[in-house]
């Protein structure tokens, strides 16, 4: 007669029996470990920013932050806008008040818990605005932390998040060294820039290049050489920030100076 | 099989099983390596189509001048050509069957984004015409004074719509 006991040791190993070739087999396959890393894609977005351009606005970050869903009052956005003050006494001074989204309408520079710092106008020897943005990476260090595989490249080179898919634990945020990712308020989910993934994917452009008044963004796709934006990469004078982390970031630069971080 | 050695082993496998067998149910049948292979394209392949389904709010000024040719030349030629119409009027998606949805910005706080004067000749900031906010006409909307379709129209000289 059959025990219960060696019912349930057989049943069990009956089932393992079948779900091992299932389950192990798929995580382990060597065809799928091979697959080509550039993808068979045409397409691959990157972005172009020209800092002499620029005006601080700030219509790109208000109009991002519409678009996008994250709540206009929450001191989070995809993207941002920087000010750089450079005074005579070689001090650098930087700030970006509620991510720019207001524009710029002050002399002073905001320097949060500290209060606000007077510039005089004839102390400066250099000021200019540096739109920041998520550099859609070729090797984003941000996917290599997700234990879970929330976040991730698409084959046209964007990095996106699965909010169903984010646990929350915050190790995207860490691991940019760009301090672009952070918190959705609603969703609770890793939140970032994703060049408006729902807009180029319908041959619409990013909401901020269409908001910028003077063309200091710009989308391309570097695998068409006659892309306007391609061009200007191949053939300018252009940056891309902290090249030293090997992160080879995707959004290009004209116009950047050593003060830039 | 009375063994106490291989006993805590077949507990193992079991608990090994288990996970197996619930990873299989639980796991979506689309999750997995992706075009980017294992270190970047590790994920559940749905998720892009539900970044692409998400609706464009803004819809450009080649769409508003459909309907509103007049502000839209207007506002050609003039050096507000370049600012897309929902920067200050907010995004236009549901604007056609909700006229009322659109909120028109008239503060002085959207004229200064720009026109607020700073100085600063390494940007195009430094090139722009400003003012300062605390002592130009402080009491009144830019509008009062100033077309913003078309800011070279001088005040009283047209009549403004
Ligand atoms: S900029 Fe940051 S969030 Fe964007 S891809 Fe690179 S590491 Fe990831
Ligand atoms: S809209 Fe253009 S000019 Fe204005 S702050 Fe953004 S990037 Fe700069």
């Amino acid at each position: 007669m059959i025990s219960r006991r060696s019912f349930c040791k057989k049943s069990i190993l009956i089932l393992g029996g079948i779900a091992v070739p299932l389950a192990a087999l798929e995580l382990f396959d060597p065809k799928k470990l091979a697959a080509d890393r550039s993808g068979p894609s045409t397409v691959r977005w990157v972005f172009l920013v020209d800092t002499h351009k620029c005006v601080g606005c700030g219509f790109c970050v208000k109009a991002c932050k519409i678009e996008n869903e994250i709540p206009y009052d929450a001191n989070v956005s995809r993207t941002w806008v920087e000010r750089y003050v450079v005074t005579r006494d070689g001090k650098v001074h930087i700030d970006s008040p509620k991510a720019a989204r207001d524009g710029f309408t002050s002399t002073s520079i905001d320097q949060g818990a500290l209060g606000m710092l007077k510039i005089e106008n004839s102390d400066i020897d250099k000021a200019f605005f540096v739109p920041k943005l998520c550099n859609q990476c070729d090797n984003p260090p941000c996917v290599q932390v997700c234990p879970v595989g929330a976040t991730y490249q698409t084959s046209d080179g964007v990095v996106l998040v699965d909010r169903s898919w984010c646990i929350g634990c915050g190790y995207c945020v860490m691991a940019c060294p760009y301090g672009v990712r952070f918190f959705h308020p609603v969703y609770h989910a890793a939140e970032k820039c994703n060049f408006c993934y729902h807009r180029i994917s319908k041959g619409m452009k990013p909401v901020c290049v269409e908001a910028c008044p003077f063309g200091a963004r710009r989308i391309g796709n570097i695998r068409d050489p006659n892309d306007p934006v391609t061009r200007i990469i191949m053939t300018e004078r252009v940056n891309v920030l902290k090249e030293e982390y090997g992160t080879k970031p995707q959004v290009f630069y004209v116009g950047l100076t050593r003060e830039v971080k | 099989m009375k063994n106490h050695v291989l006993r805590p082993l077949f507990v193992a496998v079991g608990v090994v099983v288990l996970i197996l067998l619930a990873r299989e149910v639980l796991v979506p049948a689309d999750f997995g390596v992706q075009e980017r292979g294992y270190m970047y394209g590790w994920h559940r392949k749905g998720n892009e189509a539900d970044w692409k389904n998400v609706r464009a709010k803004y819809r450009t000024t080649a769409y508003c001048k459909e309907c509103h040719q007049d502000k839209y030349a207007d506002i050609t030629g003039s050096p507000h050509e370049t600012i897309m119409c929902e920067n200050c009027h907010g995004p236009g998606l549901a604007h056609p069957n909700d006229p009322q949805s659109l909120h028109i910005d008239r503060r002085r706080e959207l004229c200064i984004r720009c026109h607020f004067r700073l100085p600063y000749q390494a940007s195009g900031r430094g090139r722009i015409r400003g003012v300062d906010p605390a002592t130009h006409h402080p009491e009144a909307e830019c509008v009062l004074c100033h077309y913003p379709h078309n800011p070279r129209w001088t005040p009283g000289k047209e009549a403004r719509r």
